[in-house]
């Protein structure tokens, strides 16, 4: 047998071979490890050569940044038009609502992330002001944006734009999540009409597209009221919206109650808690945290889909864009438009993805062991 | 000895209120009763305002003709058949561009899931930037987009792309050869749904025999050779019992051959490229789900990479990935009534589109709109529900 | 069988705390419990053992009513068991209970944990069941844990937390499931010292429970139940030096000969 080099016990840790490590080991490993690889690899390099200087001519450097209107634009460059997107900013942010009066969206605005932070941030300080505050801020918000007591009134026909968007996705998530707890709990109920009367409920939500609820939104909800009284579009979008959403979150709970241990629910019991003091102390808040990542993405669902709202006249950053489209002015310029808005929803939604991501880490480690 | 229960005297209805049956009851009672208050308040009033303006509640209106046209129909239509019928062409349309939609996601899932783990680093990452930017854009952008880019980008038919003058891609759709079918044909049909039960038979008959002695029967070759082979080869041997009807260019459009209507086009595109991305989460979650240890116990029994993927990895993933997968074939069926955002005459655009606003007749048609998709999400549930059962069962 | 056993707690002076008449219980189609009579005195420390599946577990969570009995009556405290809430309620209250895997309340603080319920349904003031709460923590000996989450503590720092979470309710009788089989070997120690000693202190005591030393040393009395009928109780002492019942003698041959 070979001797050792070194005695028992005194071996020095050694430096690994040089070519496991380093960037060409890395360039072994990752890209060319099979001659699988080394296609992909190469098939994957030739695809980014093709798009990326092309799309990056398009949208930079061939592009026009000022401009009147569409041939101006394509009088000094071949590629992207962006001066449409400037000259129709405001529109695509604050709809038609009336200039003067836009102070009171970029005020609810500003409420609206002070609203978030303590819902977002748990080492918030005076989290618990600030969670009362969030609870308030939809009513303030409401106020803020439709105007009365004090402030002119704004009609909800001259709401539009990002504006818009964030009015039904924050509605829609604000009043979806208690109904959604009480649709789940009543699902889980023992009693079987209950619990019956919350599946169809679900169920029915669950089944239909959201297209078809906003039809019967705009064309029939009306013959549903008594007679005379009507309401408002948006507010029947938002109910709409709401009790759609609501089912979802439903669901998403449910898991997150279905998913607590059975010796919660017993220890709370032999404690002697009564049924709401101990959904409200010990069963929900574990639940809702456990749901918190379906909770996000039930609101990005949300969030993406109230583009819908087109379809039925509502003028979002869609309906904004494509109705700009339509000025002889600016026609044929649909890719920029569609990039502009495609842009304002992917951080938006690309943002609250990664923040459930990081919620689901950090409960992760939470709750182990 | 002394024990009496003695429970605390109270009256009746602190009894009733406090005993957990009648309590129970006594809830179940005030639900119902609320529920069905409010149904029959509003369908009280949805009865006086269609009185107030001498509308009925009727669907005699499906059996008038319909009066409109649709460009994409898979059943005999015309603008002289019924509403009924426009309402089946919507069905029809529908749920091609549902099933459509979900094989092409599926696949296409498949492969980006696959390749959100490839060990590439390039491929990977390429991967994951696909998802992303797909799945935080509403769906609805993304099929204006593609409706607008196959409207703008292709030809118009006199410059059409044409791939070996029988296919022609154009702004107004795709137009190949249509296939008509001689008679001879049948027997091609005939050989090859015989392939189809000879394999279903022989795949028993060979696991039988591997069963008892052991021996492996090149299974996937001799199948391939019953449903592809034989009925290719009596194909040429009869003659190629087909004539195509090629399409040609006449004045502005082509006429004869196949069309794929570039709504349809744009359609399936955006609604499974959309899925897509979801479902290549899923099956990356579903294999991450299963894969070390598992992996890991096979190779040390000695079973091979592609044995140990579809005896022990796919198998267990499958569990993970089968119920999020079924919401995602649900959304996808849901999402396709977008299709009237570009005029593809689906369920929404047909019946609870053009027919209502003819008819005005707008509460007859929700009611079947909303009934309808009820139907197909509860029909696609139960598929995915029994498959699921099934592979369950498997596993055990 | 069970005279011995009934003339050792036929004593008058002593008061009766629970009752079960001719209590059963089915799941389904599965008679879990089969005709159970057991009368508890105040003070009185019981060790339930027997085979897994015997109905143990079931027995002493129908006490607290967990599991609801569909014959036969329970009686705790001078108060019947039905289905009245109210009752259901008053029982709780008086009986504290720890379960084999703690289900302490992993969001709340162990000082939350042990006020949660002095506060909410004895409607203490918070002071006051902070208080008693850092009493019990310390005769537990864990007042230094009192502001971490349990998640952050050992299994057997959670069970003594669950224990003295259960003694902040002031029970009268305190029912233990397995409180011992989910703890690694150096942790029962702990636990069970607790244990002795709040037997010590006179409470009354339900235990379900492996540990066969405990029973010596602690139980007054021993019930061996297997198929959801109470086979055989007896001092412990007589119970594992003379057992009567041929089941019993398996079981003890097996538990105590490894």
């Amino acid at each position: 047998m070979e001797q050792s080099a070194y005695k028992p016990g005194e071996h020095p840790n050694l430096p690994p071979p040089s070519n496991t490590v380093g960037p060409i080991a890395w360039v072994r490993a990752n890209l060319i490890s099979s001659p699988t690889n080394i296609v992909l690899t190469v098939l994957s390099i030739w695809f980014l050569y093709e798009i990326i200087p092309a799309t990056l001519e398009w949208a930079f450097m061939d592009a026009a940044f000022t401009g009147e209107s569409r041939d101006e634009c394509r009088a000094k460059a071949g590629g992207a038009c962006w001066a449409f997107i400037g000259e129709r900013f405001n529109l695509f942010t604050y709809g038609f609502y009336p200039a003067d009066e836009r102070w009171r969206i970029d005020l609810a605005f500003v409420l609206l992330c002070v609203a978030l932070l303590p819902v977002l941030w748990d080492r918030c300080p005076f989290r618990k002001y600030g969670l009362y505050f969030a609870c308030a801020f939809p009513f303030i918000s409401g106020w803020l944006l439709l105007g009365g007591f004090g402030l002119m009134p704004v009609d909800t026909d001259e709401f539009g734009g990002f504006m818009l968007t964030l009015v039904i996705g924050v509605t829609g998530i604000t009043f979806s999540l208690p109904i959604g707890i009480i649709l789940a709990l009543g699902r889980q109920s023992d009693m079987p009409i209950v619990r019956v009367f919350s599946i169809w409920f679900i169920e029915f939500f669950r089944g239909v597209p959201l297209i078809t609820l906003l039809f019967v939104a705009s064309t029939m909800l009306n013959y549903f009221l008594p007679t005379g009284t009507t309401f408002d579009l948006l507010l029947r979008v938002l109910i709409m919206v709401t009790l759609f959403a609501s089912a979802y979150m439903a669901e998403v709970i449910r898991g997150g109650l279905q998913a607590l241990p059975r010796g919660q629910y017993e220890a709370a019991d032999s404690m002697g808690l009564k049924y709401w003091t101990s959904m409200r102390l010990i069963i929900l808040p574990q639940a809702l945290k456990i749901s918190i990542p379906g909770i996000v993405n039930t609101f990005i669902g949300l969030y993406k889909d109230t583009t819908l709202v087109i379809i039925i006249g509502l003028l979002d950053p869609l309906g904004v864009g494509r109705s700009s489209l339509a000025d002889t002015k600016w026609t044929g310029l649909s890719n920029e438009m569609y990039l502009f808005v495609a842009i304002f929803f992917f951080i938006s939604c690309f943002g609250m993805s990664r923040y459930s991501l990081y919620l689901e880490k950090k409960l992760a480690t939470g709750y182990e062991r | 000895m002394a024990e009496v229960a003695v429970s605390p005297q109270r009256n009746a209805i602190s009894r009733l209120w406090n005993d957990k049956e009648s309590r129970s009851v006594i809830i179940q009672i005030i639900t119902i009763s609320l529920v069905f208050a409010f149904l029959a308040y509003i369908i009280h009033n949805a009865v006086v305002n269609l009185q107030a303006i001498g509308k009925g509640f009727s669907y005699n209106f499906l059996w008038q003709p319909s009066s409109y046209d649709i460009n994409q129909h898979l059943i005999e239509y015309n603008s002289r058949s019924t509403h009924f019928r426009a309402m089946l062409v919507g069905i029809l349309n529908t749920i091609l561009v549902a099933i459509c939609g979900i094989v092409l996601a599926s696949i296409v899932g498949f492969v980006l899931g696959v390749l959100r783990l490839s060990k590439n680093w390039i491929v990977n990452r390429l991967a994951y930037c696909y998802i992303e930017y797909v799945r935080n854009v509403p769906v609805l952008l993304h099929i204006l987009l593609v409706h607008g880019l196959i409207v703008h980008a292709f030809p118009v038919p006199r410059q059409a792309i044409s791939i070996g003058d029988l296919t022609f891609m154009t702004n107004r759709g795709i137009f190949s050869p249509k296939p008509l079918y001689e008679p001879l044909f049948l027997v091609v049909v005939v050989l090859f749904l015989l392939g189809l039960a000879f394999m279903w038979w022989f795949r028993r008959y060979a696991q039988k025999v591997q069963d008892e002695t052991g021996q492996h029967y090149p299974v996937f070759w001799i199948g391939l050779g019953a449903i592809v082979g034989v009925p290719l080869v009596s194909f040429f041997l009869l003659g190629s019992p087909i004539t195509w009807d090629v399409p040609e260019l006449k004045g502005f459009n082509f006429t004869g051959g196949m069309v794929v209507r570039p709504e349809f086009i744009a359609l399936l595109l955006a609604l499974s490229l959309y899925t897509a991305a979801f479902i290549g989460e899923i099956v990356r979650a579903g294999i991450l789900g299963v894969y070390y240890g598992q992996t890991e116990a096979s190779y040390a029994l000695g079973i091979n990479r592609g044995r140990s993927l579809s005896l022990v990895v796919i198998p267990q993933a499958l569990r993970i990935i089968v119920p999020p997968l079924t919401s995602q074939y649900l959304n996808l069926m849901k999402n396709s009534s977008l299709a009237v955002a570009i005029g593809y005459m689906d369920i929404v655009a047909t019946i609870g589109g053009i027919s209502l606003n003819q008819t005005g007749r707008e509460m007859e048609c929700m009611i079947i709109v909303l009934a309808l998709y009820l139907v197909m999400s509860l029909i696609i549930s139960m598929i995915m529900n029994w498959y699921n059962k099934r592979i369950k069962l498997v596993e055990r | 069988m069970n005279e011995s056993a009934n003339k050792s707690n036929g004593n008058p002076e002593r008061e009766i705390v629970i009752v079960i008449r001719k209590m059963h219980k089915w799941y389904g189609q599965f008679h879990v419990l089969k005709d159970i009579n057991l009368n508890v005195e105040r003070g009185e420390k019981i060790v339930i053992c027997g085979p897994s599946g015997s109905g143990k577990s079931t027995l002493i969570r129908c006490i607290n009513r967990l599991e609801e009995h569909q014959d036969g009556e329970i009686i705790v405290d001078g108060t019947e068991l039905t289905n009245d809430l109210k009752n259901v309620e008053l029982v709780r209250r008086e009986v504290g209970m720890v379960f084999q895997h703690f289900n302490l309340f992993p969001h709340l603080t162990v000082l939350d944990n042990c006020t949660l319920a002095p506060i909410w349904v004895r409607k203490e003031p918070r002071e006051e069941a902070e208080a008693t709460a850092m009493e019990y923590l310390e005769r537990v000996k864990i007042p230094d844990q009192a502001n971490k989450f349990p998640g952050q503590l050992s299994g057997g720092q959670q069970q003594r937390v669950a224990i003295a979470r259960s003694l902040c309710m002031k029970p009268r009788v305190m029912l233990f499931d397995e409180p011992t089989s989910a703890l690694d070997p150096e942790m029962i120690k702990e636990v069970l010292d607790v244990m002795i000693e709040l037997a010590k202190g006179g409470m009354t005591m339900l235990c379900v429970t492996h540990e066969m030393g405990f029973a010596k040393t602690v139980a007054d009395r021993v019930i061996f139940m297997d198929e959801g009928e109470i086979i055989e109780q007896n001092k412990p002492h007589e119970f594992f030096d003379n057992p009567q019942h041929d089941r019993t003698k398996l079981f003890l041959s097996q538990i105590l000969n490894h």
